[in-house]
């Protein structure tokens, strides 16, 4: 009884809720109640999750911006199409096929991630922002001029699309997969060491925690998983565009996480969800003539959104009608804690960070160069 | 072994023919508390720099109980046993007080455990947190700040964040700790709380200190010996009393 | 000869990306953040044209300059101050927000297709096997201008000034009674003005115009104000000719033409991996 009440069930609530949900889905699709509208609806959102995911690890927990993730994602949607598409005869299209291309697609995305990552230790705030989100638009335009035989240039790599309708169930088991090991990540030594870089790099460093090595494994788990999104893509399609991977998607990923709160995994679960279905449901209830409201709406959304979460001026109004004080008076504080109560609070990741130091310009140049170290004889 | 905690021989940094730094040499003893003090923008802090390699040293070279530490990088000289604060406090502000000292204790020996077990979630990931978390919340009570373990760095008042950070520096386990002004901005009430914490920390810790300090009376109440600095420069050097006795130091801080 | 007209065309289209990336490094410099809703202000400018250009040419440019600056000066009223203090990644996404907004807003106006907005036929200049065209002449002669004029604006008027000094430290400056809200007016008027100008002399090169007019040219202005250090007024002037110049050159040799755009990326990253701040940024030392 008194192991349960340790038990840090908070950690555990988003795994049981996506495979709640994931069991109810595939009880209703193997019973034949869901139309392939639904769960191709379903594969978008967890394709969505994991890259939202993937991203609030370097931009949530490492602390550097990158505009740059669907770029990894194109690596994983190319590499991994070409490979199932070069394997789907032999192998068949079926679950062999998806994993080694889903592996070869994560681990060049990872590739591309190390190399991403590299720059990110001299760059900070938007001058990193602008590298990754150029080397994005580099991978998209090389690409967008490969032949038609290795990878379709501008038409396209056409991909054995894998049109299941139990997809949507391979999807979510990749999203429990994402979620265990960054939450895993997060959650342990290893992830106090990233948070601690985003929180003060200066300070990381005199506490003797290895600056390099850790935003590099931040930079390649996040790729990696971008990669297994865009493998996932692929699949969902029977052509993968280089133009689908452009900035605006990597932005369209940013919003998620940053609509989902800086630093909270759930928050980015929640928000990719909401961005991803407003946008396929507005796609469906909006057609015609009314297509063109769909961006009208999805920008002035964001818009309010941002200024209501984050105006200074609205902080009062804010404080007063919160989703949190409201879960509080309905429940009438049976659920709500006041007292800093350490066990429960060790492994607190705060949501809110001031991401200021993020995107100015006051950094370190770690490499302002004494004058030459005078030789021997020079010291008399 | 060299009888010596921390030597350092004719360290010194030039920027762009500025000389912040030159043939500075201290040698400090096991277990002293030491003092470094000066005028404003007489090298002190640049000393701090050079001997944790946010600077490296354009002259000179320095050693930690005999082993040349030039040229290695923060967190290795770190590893190998210098610790420091900062002038301005540096926490990790949206982490719980428990947390930056954990990060502390993140290179130690004993809470070894590789990404792929913390990952896997082995055995291994759950000792090893309970042990650092038990480990930290020792070293805080020795700083009183076990009752604040939960709450976020940027929440505590000044004192306990200077008090902190010297916690979270402590938890890698130093032979030399440097802090970078401890008592700046501290009322005489706080300041004889540091006073006795630092000479707690001594005591149990094994460690040695060199400290900055303006507040002549907190060096001259705690310092076994101090070196006095000015424009890059050591003026003065000996017991505190003698040091602070020194015409050279009366003149640098008082003028003629 | 070949090797004289590309560079003279690489230096008009980097004319050009040097008044966009002006826009942004001003904005950058003054209110601190990414106005990625100013690669748009370039197309609501070349729509604008489109409308007034009927009537007559001269109100058309005069009629885009003004509205473009009355879209700046409200879209940061309305999108960008209230957020004033809150995180600059909350105003980053609010302004690609705005972004979306401007587009879908032609998009309903104009409709998606290309349309034409033919201002004027200039013509070619032929000295000997020298032909560049007018235009590009006109392009290049008025973005110095624009760039000269702006420089001594900065340095030599009390507004100018005023810029510096909010751009260097707001609170300093509000102490110093500068009023700090018609000032980052004023910046982001200006910018939009230069955007305005920059989607008039797009329009003079191609004359067609679509919701994503703006879309890459910011970008790329983007890209170039960085290359030459965010912040910095001639790090933009010289960032956009530079860019302008090597996307000329990259475009003229069939080869690598179609990697244009992945060689100008290449060069930024190049350009800060060797120097993190840009070619002038400042680089500021924290203090340990």
């Amino acid at each position: 009884m008194n192991k349960l009440k340790h038990f840090k069930w908070k950690r555990y609530l988003n795994y049981t809720v996506i495979a709640v949900i994931l069991i109810v889905f595939s009880v209703m699709t193997l019973t034949g109640g869901l139309p392939k509208s639904t769960t191709f609806n379903l594969e978008k959102i967890a394709i969505s999750i994991i890259l939202a995911v993937s991203l609030s690890l370097v931009v949530g927990f490492l602390g550097e911006l990158s505009l740059g993730h669907a770029g990894f994602m194109c690596v994983g949607a190319y590499l991994g199409g070409k490979v199932s598409a070069l394997l789907v005869d032999s192998l068949g299209n079926g679950i062999l096929t998806f994993f080694i291309s889903l592996l070869i697609g994560g681990i060049c995305a990872g590739i591309c991630g190390f190399i991403i990552g590299l720059p990110a230790l001299r760059l900070k705030g938007d001058y990193l922002a602008i590298t990754t989100l150029a080397f994005g638009e580099i991978v998209r335009t090389i690409f967008q001029n490969t032949s038609d035989e290795t990878f379709g240039g501008a038409i396209g790599l056409a991909t054995p699309r894998f049109n299941q309708k139990y997809f949507f169930i391979i999807c979510f088991v990749l999203v429990l997969v994402t979620l265990a090991v960054i939450q895993n990540l997060i959650y342990s030594k290893h992830g106090r060491a990233i948070t601690a870089i985003r929180d003060n790099e200066i300070a990381a460093k005199a506490t003797g925690v290895n600056v390099t090595r850790y935003k590099l494994i931040g930079f390649i788990v996040a790729a990696v998983f971008a990669g297994f999104a865009g493998v996932l893509f692929s699949y969902t399609q029977s052509n993968v565009s280089s133009a689908t991977f452009d900035y605006n998607y990597s932005i369209e990923i940013l919003v998620m996480v940053v609509l989902g709160g800086m630093g909270s995994i759930n928050g980015s679960i929640v928000a990719a969800t909401a961005v991803t279905f407003l946008n396929n449901k507005l796609a469906t209830v909006l057609t015609g003539n009314l297509a063109v409201l769909k961006d009208l709406i999805y920008a002035l959304i964001l818009i309010m959104i941002v200024i209501y979460n984050n105006s200074p001026k609205l902080a009062a109004f804010r404080e007063r009608y919160n989703f949190k004080n409201l879960f509080a008076k309905i429940t009438k504080n049976r659920f709500s804690k006041h007292e800093a109560d350490d066990t429960g609070r060790w492994d607190v990741v705060p949501t809110k960070i001031k991401m200021d130091a993020l995107l100015s310009t006051d950094f370190v140049v770690n490499d302002i160069k004494p004058d030459q170290p005078k030789g021997d004889d020079s010291h008399e | 072994m060299s009888e010596f905690v921390l030597e350092t021989q004719n360290l010194g940094i030039s920027f762009g023919g500025l000389r912040a730094a030159s043939g500075v040499n201290l040698q400090i003893k096991k277990g002293e508390i030491y003092g470094l003090i000066g005028p404003n923008g007489a090298g002190k802090t640049t000393i701090f720099n050079l001997l944790t390699g946010v600077y490296q040293p354009t002259e000179g070279t320095f050693f930690l109980n005999g082993k040349e530490l030039r040229r290695m990088s923060q967190e290795r000289i770190n590893h190998e046993g210098i610790a420091r604060t900062f002038q301005n406090i540096r926490l990790f502000n949206n982490m719980t007080v428990l947390r930056n000292v954990m990060v502390g204790l993140h290179n130690r020996e004993e809470f070894r455990c590789s990404m792929a077990e913390s990952l896997l979630r082995l055995p291994r990931h759950f000792r090893v947190e309970k042990e650092m978390k038990a480990r930290a919340l020792e070293i805080l009570k020795i700083f009183d700040l076990h009752e604040e373990s939960g709450t976020l760095a940027c929440n505590l008042p000044y004192g306990k964040q200077r008090k902190l950070e010297i916690a979270r520096a402590l938890a890698t386990d130093p032979k030399l700790l440097l802090l970078d002004e401890p008592a700046a901005g501290m009322n005489p009430h706080e300041t004889e709380d540091l006073r006795r914490t630092v000479e707690l920390l001594r005591e149990q810790f094994d460690v040695t200190i060199l400290l900055i300090e303006h507040d002549l009376k907190f060096v001259s109440g705690i310092c076994d010996r101090i070196t006095v600095l000015n424009f890059g420069t050591v003026i003065a050097q000996g017991t505190t009393k003698e040091a602070l006795s020194d015409p050279e130091v009366i003149k640098a801080y008082i003028g003629k | 000869m070949d090797f004289l007209i590309t560079f003279v065309n690489g230096l008009s289209l980097g004319g050009i990306y040097a008044m966009i990336a002006l826009g942004y490094t001003m904005v950058y410099g003054i209110a601190k953040m990414l106005n990625f809703a100013h690669g748009d202000i370039i197309m609501v400018g070349g729509y604008t044209i489109l409308v007034f250009l009927a009537i007559n040419p001269w109100l058309a440019i005069l009629a885009s300059v003004v509205f473009c600056m009355m879209m700046g000066i409200v879209i940061e009223k309305v999108a960008y101050k209230p957020l004033r203090g809150a995180s600059p990644l909350a105003v980053l996404i609010t302004a690609i927000g705005v972004s979306y907004l401007l587009q879908s807003i032609a998009q309903m106006a104009f409709g998606s297709a290309p349309k034409f907005v033919v201002i004027a036929n200039l013509g070619t200049l032929k000295l000997g096997e020298l032909a560049v065209g007018y235009s590009t002449i006109i392009t290049l002669a008025c973005s110095l201008v624009v760039m000269i004029g702006l420089n001594l604006f900065v340095k030599f008027t009390k507004t100018g000034r005023a810029m510096i000094a909010v751009s260097e430290d707001k609170g300093a400056a509000q102490l110093m009674g500068i009023n700090v809200n018609s000032i980052i007016m004023i910046t982001f008027a200006i910018g939009s003005a230069l955007a305005s100008l920059a989607g008039l002399f797009f329009l003079l090169k191609a004359p067609t115009i679509t919701p994503t007019f703006g879309a890459l040219p910011g970008i790329k202005a983007f890209t170039a104000a960085v290359i030459g250090g965010i912040g910095s007024i001639p790090g933009a002037m010289i960032g956009g000719l530079l860019l302008g110049i090597i996307e000329c050159f990259a475009q003229s040799i069939p080869a690598i033409a179609p990697y244009t755009d992945a060689i100008e990326f290449s060069i930024l990253i190049v350009i800060l991996l060797v120097k993190p701040t840009g070619l002038l940024g400042k680089k500021r030392r924290e203090k340990v």
